[in-house]
């Protein structure tokens, strides 16, 4: 705790921010700015809740990125797993799936009308669920980026290993390089630099950022804490500045040059890349994972028979801009007027991560 | 060896007992008003509470009569797990009623308890249950002198509820409305926050196997007593319970022209909580206290309050988090990295996110 706490210091943090409200008016003066992507949900909710964004400068932007995975996930996902547990399937899903607008319901309107649907912290639960109800299909809600997938597909494995035969797992998971690699082609985005994640970078390391990089677009790798984003935002300005490009890691207390070997053989065990669809973004090449032939047993699509269709979406719901860091939530017509978080329109409002619901939440203290 | 097996039932984990056992439990007979109904009054009703007015099992209470103006509070109690770190749904519901008593500025005295068991409930959980409502009321200084039981058929409820209702007396200079909270006042808590919503979380998806958070359920009447004699500079009182901090917070400044500014740095979490909070992307601010108040009140008298407080073991990590000051009903975080932000109402029900 106490070495978490150092990364809170606002001594320390106040320094920084001094030193980056000095950076953004130099570049001022030239009459450039900045637009810095957090990709990662956490980093969006972490900079919501320290209160960053009234220590940056004007001419330093913030975007929120494709980063949280119910963001990007398509309302027909929510659909199918609706119909599953229609058919009597439990269906089990981490909790902030619950509240995702389908095409015309969600899972909170579904458990309400009596479907089994139980919220998991963690994907192993769902390995008691299944032993305890065996005469019924389970389903898990897989869906994630990397550090998600890893566990998910840990709890395949001790399924596997265990003969569970009642489970099965509905999957939207996502990979994040790719994602990027749209984003930086897409040109009428104007990204210039990345804040990366550091959960996903644990999994999969620094290395396959280089690619970013290498097409001149900076990208720092940092944790949490409130000083971890500074020092990052900081070390992401000077390189704008400067015109340099290259992946920094300041997050070497948790993530490997190389990230995590064994998550990733583990993935690979099971799972091959393939094209993936993104609310808002469309479909990626190899944005996202499959299951392996051998595996397909545990793919609840080809078990019951299911196909995740193209679900539709609520007109004039602008996620997919806002995911692209193209427009702020507040160009959003529905935003805050039919969208809140007690009644979400979009997806990016769903998740407490997403980021119409970090902007809701807290942009309106910086109106006084 | 008796058996026990853990059966999922909707997002609840049920205990159901193995019918090839003698398992005692709660039966429909038991609420039939039949001699299993009569043996269960008398054995485990009268046995803890018949030492008072329950004696002679009167239809109602008879009260004395009060000098002070009277208090008089209800509340339900539903919980899953029904026990959990640092308490059950006995002593929950006791304190809470007692805590909604307390924090109008009374002293809470007179009890009734209302329980509605679903059958297949353990007789052992059931006693643990009413064993902890009587340490629970002593501790509190409040006396059970009412109360029912009932029995509903199984998944009917969710193993047990409880409804109590409390009375009590209003100390003198004590005149509390949030009306009379004004810019300036300082706002205090009484102790560390959004303890019982995290130990519940974390209980219900099994999170920790030590050093977990606890529940902080627990009576706040002596706090309230020690403060008294500042009790005209004490504006206002809450527990904050549903919704934690920031709902108290929110609702007192909903529509008024101040602002309440917290100071994150002041603000009281214990580590266990804040561990169960990083895991579960759960704001401890939106997370349930049962044992906590949080109290506006002059400046003159904050430091005061504080040390009366710092003088009890339950007030010993009170602290001053914020000060009111003129706005727009807005709930503002000065965080501990400098930066500002709003402090928002939690959504309804509290959800452990992806990643």
């Amino acid at each position: 705790m106490k070495y978490l706490r150092e990364f809170h210091d606002p001594a320390t943090a106040a320094a920084l921010a001094k030193e980056l409200a000095y950076a953004g008016n130099s570049f001022a003066r030239s009459g450039r700015s900045a637009v810095i992507m957090e990709v990662c949900g956490t980093h969006t909710m972490a900079i919501a809740r320290h209160g960053i964004r009234s220590l940056l400068p004007p001419n330093i932007q913030l975007i929120s990125g494709p980063g949280c995975p119910v963001c990007v996930t398509e309302p027909g996902y929510i659909d199918t797993a609706i119909e599953l547990a229609r058919r009597g399937v439990i269906v089990v899903t981490f909790g902030d799936l619950l509240a995702v607008p389908g095409s015309e319901s969600s899972l909170a309107n579904a458990r309400a009308a009596g479907a089994r649907i139980v919220v998991c912290y963690s994907p192993a639960e769902t390995l008691r669920i299944a032993a305890q109800h065996q005469n019924s299909e389970v389903v898990f809600l897989a869906v994630g980026f990397e550090t998600t997938i890893a566990p998910i597909v840990s709890t395949l494995e001790a399924a596997s290993k265990n003969g569970v035969k009642n489970l099965s797992f509905l999957t939207a998971f996502k990979r994040v390089i790719p994602a990027m690699k749209a984003l930086v082609s897409d040109t009428s985005n104007r990204i210039d630099a990345f804040l990366c994640p550091g959960h996903v970078s644990a999994i999969i390391g620094v290395e396959p950022y280089q690619e970013i990089a290498t097409s001149g677009i900076p990208c720092v790798i940092a944790g949490f804490e409130p000083i971890d984003i500074l020092q990052a935002l900081l070390k992401l300005v000077d390189m704008v500045k400067n015109k340099e490009a290259s992946v920094i890691n300041l997050y070497s207390r948790v993530v490997r040059q190389r990230g995590n070997p064994k998550a990733q053989e583990l993935i690979d065990t099971f799972l091959v890349p393939s094209a993936a669809r993104w609310r808002g973004l469309g479909e990626i090449p190899d944005s996202g994972f499959s299951f392996r032939e051998t595996w397909r047993h545990f793919d609840a699509e080809a078990r019951h028979g299911v196909r995740i269709p193209e679900g539709r979406q609520y007109r004039g719901c602008l996620c997919g801009e806002i995911v692209k860091g193209k427009i702020p939530p507040e160009q959003c017509s529905h935003f805050g007027r039919k969208c809140t978080p007690e009644s979400p329109v979009g997806p990016c409002m769903v998740s407490s991560e997403g980021t119409c619901a970090a902007y809701y939440k807290y942009i309106s203290v910086q109106r006084s | 060896m008796r058996r026990i097996l853990q059966v999922y039932f909707g997002t609840k984990e049920l205990k159901v007992l193995d019918p090839m056992e003698n398992i005692q439990m709660i039966e429909l007979a038991h609420g039939g008003g039949g001699r299993l109904a009569r043996s269960l009054v008398r054995d485990e009703i009268l046995s803890r509470f018949g030492d008072g007015p329950l004696r002679n099992l009167p239809d109602a209470a008879v009260l004395a009569s009060l000098k002070g103006k009277a208090v008089f509070t209800t509340d339900s109690y539903v919980v899953q797990p029904l026990e959990f770190p640092g308490g059950d749904i006995g002593k929950l519901a006791v304190h809470g009623s007692v805590n909604d008593v307390a924090v109008c500025g009374a002293k809470p005295l007179w009890l009734s308890v209302a329980i509605i068991v679903e059958e297949g409930l353990p007789l052992a959980t059931f006693r643990r249950v009413l064993d902890s409502i009587r340490a629970a009321a002593d501790d509190s200084g409040v006396t059970v002198v009412t109360g029912d039981t009932k029995v509903v058929p199984h998944g009917q409820a969710d193993g047990l509820y409880i409804t109590t209702a409390c009375v009590g007396e209003l100390i003198e200079g004590f005149n509390l409305d949030v009306s009379l909270i004004r810019p300036g006042d300082a706002i205090l808590v009484s102790g560390t926050i959004g303890d019982h919503g995290m130990a519940v979380m974390a209980a219900r998806h099994h999170l920790f196997t030590k050093d977990g958070p606890e529940s902080d359920t627990a009576p706040v009447h002596r706090l309230i007593a020690e403060i008294a004699p500042f009790a005209k500079d004490v504006h206002f009182m809450r527990d904050p319970t549903r919704g934690g901090l920031s709902a108290v917070l929110n609702e007192i400044v909903d529509d008024r022209s101040v602002d309440v500014i917290l100071r994150e740095t002041e603000i009281p979490i214990s580590p266990p909580v804040r561990s169960a909070s990083d895991i579960l992307g759960i704001d401890p601010l939106h997370s349930a206290c049962e044992g906590r108040i949080v109290l506006f009140c002059a400046q003159s008298v904050a430091d005061a309050v504080l040390s009366a407080w710092k003088r009890l073991p339950e007030g010993r990590h009170s602290s001053r988090i914020g000060t009111v000051v003129e706005g727009r009903g807005r709930v503002i975080m000065e965080t501990s990295a400098g930066g500002r932000r709003l402090v928002d109402l939690p959504r309804g029900e509290l959800l452990p996110r992806i990643c």
